[in-house]
């Protein structure tokens, strides 16, 4: 048994942790296994144009990019924005767990695009939240104005990685998928991603529960009258 | 009878047409980058059914493409973003009609995939492996159809739109395959092996609840270190997860996957090298502390954890 393969990991690691362009470091891992292996240059070229030819599956999502994009010309992040804002009666903790749910629902049916930091936590989850916590709890400090920031991030993270899982034909199912097909192992997507569904299920009641406690925390650190107060 | 093979000359067609819009506004390293890439893709069968009759060259002339793609992905280069249509009062009069395409992609993949193989009179409608696939290539075009008729858009449209979300993506859209790439790598040049070895020797292979631990916490603390459970997938699944728990103890290959997958994901949760889920939205947010993001992940991502190896010590085994 040799263990000088197990240097193209440590390349891998060094790589991400001195932020080099990843399709270089990934690249670069592969090139260096071959050559730690005893391979020629022709067989490790072979081997990942061979290998690569095979995986060619996970770039089909690019498919899907043109239709998205003329949907986005006419207006269907503004749209998705607005439809929200137009929700009335919310808190802290319904406006984050409606906006979990709907995350989740979006990226199990590969809408992953849809929401994201740049695109809908700055501009609009962070400010609501900020906004629905004042109107139950009064002013708030700065310390827990950076911690309703951070949960809105949070839970845009949480609901896109354990709602993206579930669908058949995006990303992570098909990576799984093709895996196990080099390995001689042939298994339906559809059989992987139904296996996803209980932690998605589990995320959305964890993290819900979690954010409800945070608005309760500070609903007590407040103590009772000052909520009858801002509620009057 | 509409294959696999056609979906990816559709899919070879659009990133052409992206070499080609780059090449326009002279970003030509971008524009090389999607050609190799598009040339890589509709010749895919070419070289894999040469390597099955045994002829190795088309596959190192690949392997050399690849090779171009690292080095052409660092000098990649933004499109300038174009003029913005009045997105606000469109969306008005459309309303909840721009869901519908949107909504079309799953839907229709959904039902492709449960479908399967069906024939019409002596035709087939839909055929060879991975129906899935085919159903996503099928639902791709006709959703787009129907954004077109919608959104009564210019025939450029898929094109330009669908070219400046690619330019966005850039060289990440490539990440997922070549980690998988990877992966098929490392199993042939004997790095699964080696952390199998080194696993199996610290961990009692007889016990089942051992091996399931050892699975979960290696997916979380490799997916630590890279930053990105697709990479470490691959490695911690052929190290242990193939070898001990689908081979040894007879667990599901697909419960197996999926669970050490997402285990996988709560380890992104926790680590600050997946920068663009963790420290890029604490810029944005201007957060004092880089780590809030982190911070406020932590409890979720240990709990998740936890149930995941309890669904899987439970789920898994027949």
């Amino acid at each position: 048994m040799s263990y000088w393969p197990l240097a193209s990991i440590a390349l891998v690691v060094l790589g991400f942790a001195l932020r080099w362009n990843a399709v270089v470091v990934v690249v670069g891992a592969g090139v260096v296994s071959g050559l730690l292996a005893g391979l020629s240059l022709p067989d490790i070229l072979a081997l990942i144009g061979e290998t690569f030819a095979g995986n060619r599956a996970l770039l089909l999502f690019v498919l899907t990019l043109p239709a998205i994009g003329v949907l986005e010309r006419s207006g269907l992040r503004e749209h998705a924005q607005a439809w929200i804002r137009g929700m009335r009666g919310l808190t802290l903790s319904r406006l984050l767990v409606a906006y979990l749910a709907l995350r989740q629902l979006s990226s199990m049916v590969g809408l992953t695009h849809v929401a994201g930091h740049a695109q809908t936590v700055r501009p609009l989850l962070a400010p609501m939240s900020e906004a629905a916590a004042e109107k139950t709890l009064g002013a708030l400090t700065k310390k827990e104005t950076q911690e309703i920031r951070a949960l809105a991030a949070a839970t845009d993270n949480i609901g896109l990685f354990f709602g993206e899982d579930v669908f058949v034909a995006i990303g992570a199912v098909l990576l799984i998928q093709a895996f196990y097909a080099e390995q001689e192992i042939v298994l339906e997507p559809l059989s992987i991603a139904i296996w996803a569904a209980p932690t998605a299920l589990a995320a959305f009641v964890i993290h819900g529960l979690r954010i409800a406690l945070v608005e309760r925390r500070m609903r007590a650190r407040r103590g009772p009258k000052k909520v009858d107060d801002a509620a009057s | 009878m509409l294959r696999l093979e056609h979906v990816y000359w559709a899919l070879a067609l659009f990133l052409f047409g992206a070499a080609w819009l780059s090449f326009r506004e002279k970003r030509l390293a971008t524009s090389a980058f999607w050609a190799v890439l598009a040339s890589l893709t509709a010749s895919a069968q070419p070289v894999l059914d040469a390597q099955a009759a045994g002829v190795h060259w088309p596959g190192e002339l690949a392997g050399a493409g690849v090779v171009a793609l690292a080095l052409l992905a660092p000098n990649m280069a933004r499109g300038a973003p174009g003029e913005r249509p009045k997105r606000e009062r469109e969306a008005e009069r459309l309303g909840h009609w721009l869901f519908f395409p949107a909504l079309l992609v799953p839907g229709i993949t959904v039902l492709v995939a449960l479908l399967g193989d069906r024939m019409v009179g002596s035709w087939h409608l839909f055929g060879g492996a991975s129906i899935t696939l085919v159903g996503l290539g099928v639902a791709s075009l006709v959703s787009l159809a129907a954004a077109m008729r919608i959104t009564r858009a210019p025939a450029r449209a898929p094109l330009t739109e669908g070219g400046r979300l690619l330019d966005t993506i850039g060289w990440a859209a490539l990440l997922p395959m070549l980690l998988a790439t990877l992966g098929g790598v490392f199993s042939r040049t004997g790095v699964g092996d080696a952390v199998a070895s080194l696993t199996s020797a610290a961990i009692p292979e007889d016990s089942r609840a051992a091996c399931v631990l050892a699975y979960g916490l290696g997916m979380v603390v490799f997916t630590c270190i890279m930053g990105n459970a697709f990479a470490a997938f691959p490695v911690m699944t052929l190290g242990i997860g193939l070898p001990l728990l689908v081979v040894r103890h007879h667990a599901d290959p697909a419960i197996v996957g999926a669970l050490g997958m997402l285990t996988g994901y709560c380890g992104t949760l926790m680590t600050p090298m997946a920068a663009n889920f963790n420290i890029v939205p604490a810029v944005l947010l201007e957060l004092d502390d880089p780590h809030g993001v982190i911070r406020a992940q932590l409890p979720t991502a240990l709990a998740l954890m936890a149930v995941n190896l309890a669904l899987m010590a439970w789920l898994a085994f027949p």
